[in-house]
């Protein structure tokens, strides 16, 4: 029996109500008592002085591109899991755009083998919605489901055929399954690079347009309530959308959303413009899609999210080599890595004030546990809780530590972001995976007394 | 900034180029756009394109100041007079100029841009001159050489030289370009000429009226909301789909360009409507200024954008246009090759 005592944490745990000072007592990976001075009485533990730190469960990241098999230049699941770990996550949903992508019951074996072989942490494969990403026929959503898959996407491109989507949403209904949503009528934003705006014309870059995502969330959503299949909408990044869902939601649609850290945080200036010097420059690092909005939709997706319109926080990780980004914009890939830094840059919407830490934690946790039930689809109670009897699967944060992001210590091979050497106040100290360290950095050394 | 008070000279007898005010204001080392030139540096340009001018008009124009200068002409999209001009600027001037275009390079077995700029920079090429179809390639190729990169045409973003050659030209007719009224009309979406114009044309202290169906104008245009100074948006202008509204009382109207494709691609019906619409005709043109000054970046579409009886009617300077373009990147070259500050030598 091993047992691990973290000391003196204030504990964060949104779905179990609590919030305030006290001790976690890991035991044979499971979180065992929790409450004021547990650990006291505990011996021959490791341990862990908390003392003026968060203690919160592990995040979980509804949306990542770990890029195993096919793109393995790019990432691995074993690179992609360590960055996840380093930035407090201990639950991914893998993305299926690899190659061959995630469509049938022999490629979700041989990933669930890889995972098995080289995860750090829990990994969930989401499948296709459509044979080979096409878009033209159905990918076998029964197989996938036995095999594990979590939810299905064709992710990268939006599921554009209504007809076809229509029958996603209401073929997965039979068991319950998440179609996610990539929304971007593939029309509107054909050759597109960046949002359609002032820096699309400035720059003389085709624009996406917002009205691009609102279409198809509005018509996915009137999908969703013919068929009352399950809707989800990744990385939603316009305000209009935000009013789309709070409808839906409101008129008992079964919809539910996800926003990236940087769709609440960064804006299509940064495209543009480094905030120091008038020159411009045409920064493939921040493009992405959808693409960065504007400064309005920062702030009606980050109310969105303290008011439970939005479920989660998801962080849309896609990393890329050098070579897919220092090229010419229009042939940049889009995607921002976004594992290491995804804490660090939501705080900032804690910092000002628009958000509270519990929410924060709240959308990297419950929330995306409770919008995919992932706790009965993976059959793991207390998923994304501290309560006893879970997975001890735990993530200690310092709120207000200023750190300095410098992608040369990026974990994850993909050293694409717009916040290179940006200064963030919030980092993840260590991440604790059934009970194990996955994560632990330098300054928490002289914390820790494991054996 | 670089104030050089000395007047230029060459080897040759006769080519010596001075600057009439005395005062020679530059600081670049590369012409990616007009958005970072001062009005003083425009002048400067202008001013030494005159005399750039008088050597192009002499029997035989040579007046070898860049002797030993090596200028390499990369050009990743079909050009006629953009690259002509570049070609003959270097030539006048007495620089080694090649032409590179796509076609031919080893662009098309898939060697990146990157690579590309840094091989001919590590052939010792002290300018390239590039034209890319897409917007921002020559912002890319600058970071990976020390040769001087001028912007011949990227994507729908900028041609700061044509901007630089319609001032001049301007300036030659009108003398001075503030408080005068400017009309662009046609594909503003897509016109990497509209949007380098703007920037040069609003400097020299002229009005910009930009005109086009709805279909062809961009997004954000005088949205200044959030804008600091650390971020700016283009000058502001206006905008008016009626072109008739458009040319009134207008000093000068520039007819631009409409490419084929815009119909293809579901912006306008027919190129017959667009021409019902847009064209610009004898009849359009009785609004506008008597004395007004008629331009069109070429290569132009006669009874499209443009009707054949305006482009060679009296007002129009087109030829001179062309000529004038010459001079200008003759100009370019020569301060790119940092004459400024071997010139007293």
């Amino acid at each position: 029996m091993t047992t691990l005592a973290i000391h003196n944490a204030r504990v964060i745990d949104p779905k179990l109500g609590l919030d305030g000072v006290m001790d976690i007592v890991v035991v044979d990976g499971r979180i065992g008592r929790i409450g004021p001075n547990e650990a006291e009485m505990v011996i021959d533990a490791e341990r862990i002085d908390a003392s003026g730190l968060t203690v919160t469960p592990g995040f979980v990241d509804l949306h990542c591109h770990l890029r195993e098999p096919g793109f393995e230049h790019k990432e691995t699941i074993a690179t992609g899991t360590l960055a996840a770990a380093k930035g407090g996550f201990t639950t991914v949903c893998a993305m299926p755009n690899t190659e061959p992508p995630l469509d049938s019951q022999a490629t979700a074996e041989s990933v669930l083998h890889q995972i098995e072989q080289s995860a750090q942490i829990r990994v969930l494969p989401i499948g296709c919605v459509t044979l080979g990403r096409a878009g033209t026929e159905l990918a076998p959503a029964a197989e996938l489901v036995e095999s594990g898959v979590v939810a299905i996407s064709d992710d990268g491109d939006a599921v554009a055929n209504t007809a076809l989507m229509q029958a996603a949403l209401s073929y997965s209904s039979l068991f319950a399954l998440p179609v996610v949503q990539h929304a971007e009528d593939p029309a509107l934003v054909a050759n597109g690079q960046i949002h359609e705006g002032w820096i699309s014309t400035r720059l003389g870059l085709r624009g996406r347009p917002s009205s691009a995502e609102e279409i198809l969330v509005a018509r996915d959503i009137a999908l969703a309530e013919v068929t009352g299949g399950h809707l989800h909408l990744a990385h939603i990044s316009t305000s209009g959308s935000v009013s789309l869902i709070a409808a839906a939601k409101a008129r008992g649609i079964h919809v539910t959303a996800e926003v990236t850290p940087h769709h609440l945080t960064l804006t299509h200036e940064i495209v543009a413009f480094d905030g120091q010097s008038s020159a411009i420059r045409y920064d493939t690092s921040a493009k992405v899609n959808p693409p960065l909005r504007e400064p309005r939709d920062l702030e009606i997706l980050t109310e969105a999210l303290a008011q439970g319109i939005v479920d989660a926080i998801a962080t849309d990780h896609a990393p890329h080599s050098k070579s897919d980004k220092e090229i010419e914009f229009d042939l940049a890939a889009p995607g921002i890595s976004m594992l290491e830094t995804a804490f660090g840059l939501a705080m900032k919407r804690v910092h000002d004030g628009s958000l509270n830490l519990p929410t924060l934690i709240k959308t990297l946790t419950s929330g995306p546990v409770d919008s995919w039930s992932l706790e009965n689809r993976t059959n793991t109670p207390g998923l994304g809780t501290l309560s006893p009897g879970s997975p001890a699967d735990i993530a200690i944060i310092d709120p207000d530590l200023l750190w300095k992001v410098d992608t040369q210590e990026f974990l994850s091979k993909g050293k694409n972001t717009p916040v290179d050497g940006w200064e963030l106040k919030g980092k993840v100290l260590a991440t604790i995976f059934t009970g194990e360290p996955v994560f632990v950095d330098p300054e928490m050394s002289s914390r820790l007394r494991l054996n | 900034m670089m104030t050089n008070e000395r007047e230029y000279s060459s080897d040759l007898e006769g080519t010596s180029f001075s600057n009439e005010q005395s005062d020679l204001v530059w600081d670049h080392e590369d012409v990616l756009d007009l958005d970072d030139f001062t009005v003083q540096e425009i002048e400067t340009v202008i001013a030494l394109a005159e005399q750039m001018r008088e050597v192009l008009d002499r029997r035989i124009a040579r007046a070898p100041a860049l002797r030993g200068f090596t200028v390499i002409n990369l050009f990743f999209e079909p050009s006629t007079r953009t690259r002509a001009s570049f070609e003959l600027a270097g030539k006048v001037l007495g620089a080694d100029v090649i032409s590179v275009s796509a076609d031919n390079s080893s662009v098309v077995k898939g060697e990146s841009l990157i690579d590309t700029v840094k091989t001919l920079s590590a052939m010792r090429a002290d300018a390239i001159v590039m034209r890319h179809s897409m917007s921002g390639a020559p912002y890319l190729a600058s970071t990976y050489t020390d040769a001087a990169i001028i912007n011949a045409g990227d994507g729908s973003h900028a041609h700061p030289t044509q901007a630089l050659l319609d001032i001049y030209t301007l300036k030659q007719r009108l003398g001075s370009l503030r408080g005068k009224k400017i009309v662009m009309v046609g594909d503003i979406s897509h016109s990497r000429v509209a949007r380098s114009g703007i920037w040069g044309f609003s400097a020299m202290g002229a009005e910009v009226v930009l005109c086009g169906p709805p279909t062809l104008l961009p997004a954000g245009l005088n949205d200044n909301v959030h804008v600091s100074r650390k971020s700016s948006n283009l000058p502001s202008v206006q905008v008016e789909t009626d072109i008739d509204v458009a040319l009134d009382n207008a000093d000068v109207v520039m007819a631009l360009r409409l490419q084929k494709e815009r119909q293809q691609g579901g912006l306008l019906p027919s190129l017959r409507e667009y021409s019902k619409l847009y064209q610009v005709t004898q009849e359009r043109l009785s609004r506008a200024k008597q004395s007004h000054v008629l331009m069109h970046p070429g290569p132009k579409n006669e009874g499209i954008e443009i009707a054949g009886n305006v482009a060679s009617g009296s007002n129009s300077t087109i030829e001179e246009q062309v000529t004038n373009g010459v001079a200008v990147r003759m100009a370019l070259l020569y301060l790119l090759a940092g004459k400024g500050q071997v010139g007293a030598n």
